[in-house]
């Protein structure tokens, strides 16, 4: 019964490691960049020129992307719980 | 700030060491305490049980029960070797008869020897013994009577008056007399000498015969020593009544030497007062004047008064010398009466003993009469039983040998039965291999013809599994081969009737049959592609899977060479499990072409890198599954070929 799951090309688990890394460098990269554009935007608006919205927004920004990576990796290891009500 | 900043740097620097130090210390002392604590340091920090060791000793001893058991082993030595000593007796062995018979008559012989010897010796000294005591008694008599007549002859020679010429010869008789005496006594002492030797040797005869120790001398012995007794107690009683004699004879010889001295005595006044008067007074007459006669007369008188003074004084000594005497006489008496009592006792004594000898001799003598007969009684036993033990051994012989003829019998019969019976067999032994090899040959015909049939179906089978093998090695590297499914079809036509080929063909796995399956080859190529992801993610697994870990694994990865290709060793250890070493074996298992070790290598990977090479292992198994289905096809077609095909 080995091949009884979906049955993927040969390349495929290897590949998957690529294409992981690939759309979670790129999510960084677009969070990234989006927390710092918004934060310049809050800085001048708001804050009168202040440095740390930007670092504050790129910051959340890095923070989303390395959370979301690591979730992306994690996920075939985590484990998905039903809750039972009882009727 | 230099000097305070070095003071600083000094204080840091003894603030470090001291908490180190105590660190340590604090450690020691505790694992010292606590022996769990101690195992767990050990344990986690290297090199810690060597410096626990260093200060504390070795670890937790092990029992101390053994010594005690050890020394509760010695208390139970007993050393109850008490050997006692074999007997060293010699075998008791029975003499013959003859022998014993010859020793008897020498043993009597012998005996009968000694007691002639000693018979004849005890007589001899009895006679000389007798001889000499008679003598010696005959001897002490005459010295009595010598010594009677004597004191006779004394006695008269004082008191009798009697005219001067039979004086003399009184005198002279009594000379003789005295002279008869002294013989007499002499010749007794000698006699009594003698014969006490005698005696003497007479006992040491009787003593060594004694110590000879035979039966039959003994009455001789015990008659000799009676007559010994005897003739002492004569001699003794003789003795007594010489020294009798001669005590008295002293008596008168003192009183008749008192009365001479007082005649001397008288004679001397008589002499002094009238010297001129001639010693025989009686004689005297008219020769005398009248104051001769007055002198004598006053004289006289006066010699009466004093011989009355005298007789006075004589009276009154006599009775003290009457005392003395008595006393003297009374001790004389009383040793007298010891002697007597001694030798009467040594009488009785000796008599005493006799008597035990003669009721030990009767005793024994009835003794020996009563052994004669329990021994008579003993042979006649002995004899009866050697007659029953005789009859009891004649009936066993008599049984032994009807029993070895009978099995002699026996023998004779079994063996000429059985001979007749292998003739019987030898025939229906022939007879029967003929019919066999008519059958044979029958059937070896038949079979010919089956053989052949056979031969062909499994020539079939084998051209349909080669096939099937050829079809499995047409293969591209990167595409999978053709599906096996007609050519597993024409395995399967061609062994209908034969179970084990059609389970073998039935049990190819569908993807085999619809996809077909990866060849060696391009299943190496894409595992060197897979190894470098699999290093990459080496540490990445369930528990382990953050970005920092990924970071950590791609720094190991980046950092850490191994082997490119090494020999897997013939049993894994844990240490074998580390992924890297993993692939080395495997890599250098796929370029020897072992697919099936490298697999089951692969297979031990862990966590993330066993999820990246997942479905390399999968088509890896779908291929070794197809190959062993095949192979195992081949095998049992070249089988079969094999037992079908003929010699030429």
């Amino acid at each position: 019964m080995g091949i009884a799951k979906s049955f993927l090309t040969a390349k495929n688990m290897a590949a998957e490691h690529g294409r992981k890394w690939d759309r979670c460098l790129a999510d960084t990269a677009v969070k990234t960049v989006t927390g710092l554009a918004v934060g310049v935007v809050f800085s001048v608006v708001l804050f009168k020129r202040r440095t740390w919205p930007v670092s504050l927004g790129s910051g959340l920004g890095l923070g989303m992307g390395y959370a979301n990576c690591q979730h992306d990796f994690r996920s075939p290891y985590l484990v998905h719980g039903d809750m039972v009500k009882d009727q | 700030y230099t000097a305070g900043g070095s003071s600083g740097a000094a204080k840091v620097v003894a603030a470090g060491l001291l908490t180190v130090g105590g660190g340590v210390g604090g450690t020691i002392l505790y694992a010292k305490w606590d022996h769990k604590f101690r195992a767990a340091v050990e344990n986690n920090v290297p090199y810690s049980d060597w410096l626990l060791g260093l200060a504390l000793g070795p670890a937790y001893q092990g029992d101390i029960m053994k010594q005690v058991r050890m020394d509760s082993q010695h208390v139970w030595v007993i050393i109850a070797d008490s050997v006692v000593a074999p007997h060293t007796e010699l075998p008791l062995r029975e003499r013959p008869v003859e022998e014993v018979a010859a020793r008897l008559a020498q043993q009597d012989q012998k005996e009968q020897d000694t007691l002639s010897s000693v018979s004849a010796s005890l007589e001899e000294c009895l006679a000389s013994s007798a001889k000499a005591t008679l003598q010696a008694i005959g001897a002490q008599e005459a010295a009595v009577q010598a010594i009677t007549q004597h004191i006779h002859k004394l006695k008269e020679a004082m008191e009798a008056e009697v005219p001067p010429p039979e004086k003399s010869s009184q005198w002279k008789d009594l000379e003789a007399a005295l002279a008869d005496r002294t013989s007499a006594v002499n010749d007794a002492e000698t006699a009594l000498l003698k014969a006490k030797e005698a005696l003497d040797s007479l006992k040491s005869e009787i003593d060594k015969s004694k110590g000879l120790k035979v039966s039959a001398v003994r009455p001789l012995v015990l008659a000799a020593e009676e007559n010994l007794h005897n003739m002492v107690v004569d001699l003794d009683r003789v003795v007594t009544k010489l020294q009798s004699a001669e005590s008295e004879s002293k008596i008168v010889s003192q009183y008749s030497d008192l009365v001479n001295e007082a005649k001397l005595q008288f004679q001397r006044e008589v002499s002094s007062l009238t010297p001129e008067i001639q010693a025989n007074w009686k004689g005297l007459t008219g020769k005398l004047s009248a104051d001769d006669l007055n002198a004598l007369i006053a004289h006289a008188h006066r010699r009466i008064d004093q011989l009355n003074r005298e007789l006075a004084e004589q009276r009154v000594r006599e009775q003290i010398h009457i005392d003395a005497s008595l006393e003297q006489q009374k001790l004389e008496d009383q040793k007298a009466l010891e002697k007597a009592v001694l030798t009467a006792v040594q009488h009785i004594k000796e008599d005493t003993r006799l008597e035990q000898e003669r009721k030990l001799s009767e005793l024994r003598e009835v003794m020996e009469a009563e052994m004669r007969t329990q021994l008579r009684r003993q042979a006649a036993a002995h004899t009866d039983h050697v007659q029953d033990v005789l009859k009891v051994q004649e009936q066993e012989l008599r049984a032994d040998a009807e029993q070895v003829l009978g099995s002699k019998l026996l023998e004779q019969e079994t063996s000429y039965r059985q001979l007749s019976q292998e003739q019987l067999d030898n025939f229906t032994l022939d007879m029967n291999t003929a019919y066999a090899r008519l059958k044979g040959m029958e059937e070896a015909i038949d079979s010919h013809v089956v053989a052949e049939e056979e031969a062909r179906k499994a020539h079939q089978l084998w051209l349909s599994v080669e096939a099937l093998n050829y079809s499995l090695k047409m293969a591209d590297a990167d595409s999978p081969t053709m599906p096996l499914e007609s050519a597993a079809q024409a395995v399967r036509d061609s062994c209908h009737d034969n179970d084990f080929a059609l389970a073998l063909a039935t049990a190819l796995p569908e993807e085999s049959l619809q996809r077909g399956v990866y060849s060696e080859a391009s299943l190496r190529a894409r595992f060197n592609a897979l190894r470098a992801l699999v290093r990459r993610v080496a540490l990445v697994d369930e528990t382990h899977n953050s970005l920092y870990q990924y970071f950590l694994s791609y720094l190991q990865a980046a950092l850490l060479f191994e082997a490119k290709q090494e020999a897997p060793p013939g049993q894994l250890c844990s240490e074998d499990l580390d992924p890297f070493r993993l692939l080395s074996y495997a890599s250098f298992c796929l370029e020897h072409g072992d697919l099936e070790l490298a697999a089951k290598l692969v297979n031990q990977l862990r966590g993330e890198a066993r999820r990246v090479v997942e479905d390399w292992l999968t088509e890896a198994r779908l291929t070794l599954e197809t190959r062993q289905v095949v192979s195992l096809l081949s095998a049992y077609a070249n089988a079969v070929g094999l037992g079908t095909t003929q010699a030429p």
